[in-house]
């Protein structure tokens, strides 16, 4: 009886459950291997000194010109747009109460506590956790990260300290140059169309927003950079099967990035609401 | 002081009963192996034989099931991660593709260990990179990317990086694999160059007959995980074993496999190579 039943073939829902009991073990996996990472890369930051092995400044200067400089004009341009965009709508639809001089509350709230660094963490994601991503999938493919532990340097110190790191600091900055940004823009749009002068509406602006919202915003971005850059190390790390490979871990690594920023999004708003 | 008392001086790696799995599967069935200082040491043996996964073990590159090992007297067991680092940098390695890192010139690269292991002014490491490019031929390179090298010219780089910091060990894996046979022949040479100008013990991986009678001191050969044979190149040659004859005399073998097994090779549920953490 026994062994007739070890012939019988799995049925479709044991292969199922098998099939995502083995994503949920890769999935926890991955996280674990991130957050090893982020402890590694501060451990590097902090001790690295003790075994004359330090972050390099440089490449960490490197990589904030990659990640935040270069970054400037398309994150200003959708800032901006998007900024506009909302402006347009918010009056469209506060005019239906008569209300559309309201529209810079919800404006400023929106912009600086939301989108500036939901659209930044989703820029720099698509610009440089993908890059981040191939880069270490290429460099593992060439036996580079072999090399690199074989002339005893470290790859996480070497590899993934540097743009952790400049993540951790740009993306906050592109995210308040992002709301700077769209916050003008809407602003010349608000004057044009409602005659309110750039001064009041600014003045509004100040009167309404509060450090707390700030904070709220740039604390999220600091969460987003540190998935944005996570993610694209862990899928880099883990690319297997050549160029291929690197093309499915680069694109894996944008979608993760992005989904992640979105729901954490969502999660910190729900929190905050509480 | 763990694992700081080397046994005997002449010996630079000693590998005792060494045994290694990839899941399930055994790839190295108790190797014993010592390679001795300033030699020049090859392991050779047929696709799949283990060759690769052995260096990689020598380089310390992967953690063994079972046995020990002893990197220039240092228990590999016992030693300490500053030991280890310290390890680290007196073994240099030139891998199968050159394993240069794209986004820097041939000359950083060459300098990166300097710079990351030394406080050398920057003047100093750049001499010292020019000098080893010079021993590889390539002198007045450094400017260029890898990118603009060819196959043969991005090993003799990646020779350079592996002995700019002087090491005691050089690990080399297929120095002459996908090279015409001029250019591997010219890559011997350099291996024995090296040997001579730096005094070191070189380990080389290769199934390269020619290379490996020319440049060898011994040759271990190695059969689906397992050690046929430890000698020097006339031992070897004369040899009368089966299976050493028909890989010198490149007799080709029935090597049947179970078709599970080969699709459990494919499939690799539980290979772990190339599918770890950095």
């Amino acid at each position: 009886m026994a062994e007739t039943s070890d012939q019988t073939p799995p049925s479709g829902l044991s292969q199922f459950l098998d099939r995502v009991g083995r994503l949920t073990v890769a999935g926890i996996e991955e996280v674990g291997n991130g957050g090893a990472m982020v402890a590694q890369s501060l451990y590097w930051l902090f001790c690295g000194f003790r075994y004359k092995q330090p972050v390099r400044m440089n490449a960490v200067i490197q990589q904030m010109m990659e990640i935040g400089i270069s970054a400037i004009p398309i994150i200003a341009l959708l800032a901006g747009s998007i900024s506009t965009t909302l402006a347009i709508q918010g009056i469209y639809t506060l005019r239906i109460f008569g209300a559309e001089g309201h529209v810079t509350a919800g404006l400023a709230f929106i912009v600086v506590r939301e989108f500036a660094p939901m659209i930044t963490g989703i820029l720099v994601a698509g610009r440089s956790g993908s890059a981040l991503a191939a880069r270490i999938g290429t460099m593992k493919i060439n036996q580079e990260i072999d090399a690199l532990k074989v002339m005893g340097i470290d790859p996480v110190r070497y590899l993934v300290a540097p743009p952790l790191i400049a993540m951790v600091i740009m993306v906050p900055c592109l995210s308040m140059m992002s709301s700077v940004v769209g916050l003008y823009l809407a602003g010349v749009y608000i004057n044009l169309e409602l005659g309110i002068s750039l001064a009041a509406y600014f003045d509004q602006i100040l009167n309404i927003l509060t450090v707390e919202d700030v904070l709220h915003g740039l604390g999220k971005s600091v969460i987003y950079a540190i998935e944005i850059a996570v993610i694209g190390v862990v899928n880099g790390a883990g690319v297997q099967g050549g160029a291929e490979g690197v093309g499915k871990a680069t694109t894996r690594s944008v979608v993760q990035s992005i989904s992640a920023i979105i729901i954490t999004a969502m999660v910190v708003v729900i929190l905050s609401t509480l | 002081m763990a694992g700081n008392g080397n046994q005997n001086p002449d010996v630079v790696i000693e590998v005792e009963d060494l045994v290694t799995h990839y899941g399930e599967r055994k790839i190295l069935d108790g190797v014993t192996m010592d390679v001795r200082d300033g030699e020049i040491m090859v392991i050779m043996g047929g696709s799949g034989s283990g060759k690769s996964t052995l260096l990689r073990y020598l380089m310390a590159l992967e953690t063994k099931t079972s046995g020990t090992m002893r990197i220039l007297g240092h228990d590999l067991d016992e030693i300490s991660s500053m030991e280890f680092v310290e390890l680290r940098k007196k073994l240099g390695v030139a891998f199968q593709g050159g394993a240069l890192f794209s986004s820097l010139s041939v000359g950083d690269n060459v300098m990166l260990p300097l710079y990351e292991h030394t406080d050398l002014e920057m003047s100093t490491m750049e001499i010292m990179a020019r000098m080893k490019l010079q021993v590889v031929e390539l002198g007045g390179f450094e400017d260029l990317m890898p990118a603009e090298l060819s196959g043969g010219m991005i090993k003799r780089v990646a020779f350079a990086r592996a002995v700019v910091m002087d090491p005691k060990i050089l690990f080399c894996d297929e120095p002459s694999a996908g090279l015409d046979p001029a250019v591997a022949s010219a890559l011997d040479e350099l291996i024995l160059t090296l040997r001579e100008a730096m005094g070191m013990s070189i380990v080389v991986v290769t199934h390269e007959l020619e290379s490996a009678f020319k440049i060898a001191d011994r040759i271990t050969v190695l059969d689906r995980g397992k050690i046929l044979m430890i000698g020097t190149v006339e031992e070897v040659r004369a040899s009368k074993v089966e299976r050493i004859y028909n890989l010198l005399n490149r007799v080709p073998e029935d090597d049947t496999m179970d078709p599970d097994e080969y699709l459990a090779r494919l499939t690799g549920e539980d290979y772990k190579v190339g599918n770890q953490p950095l």
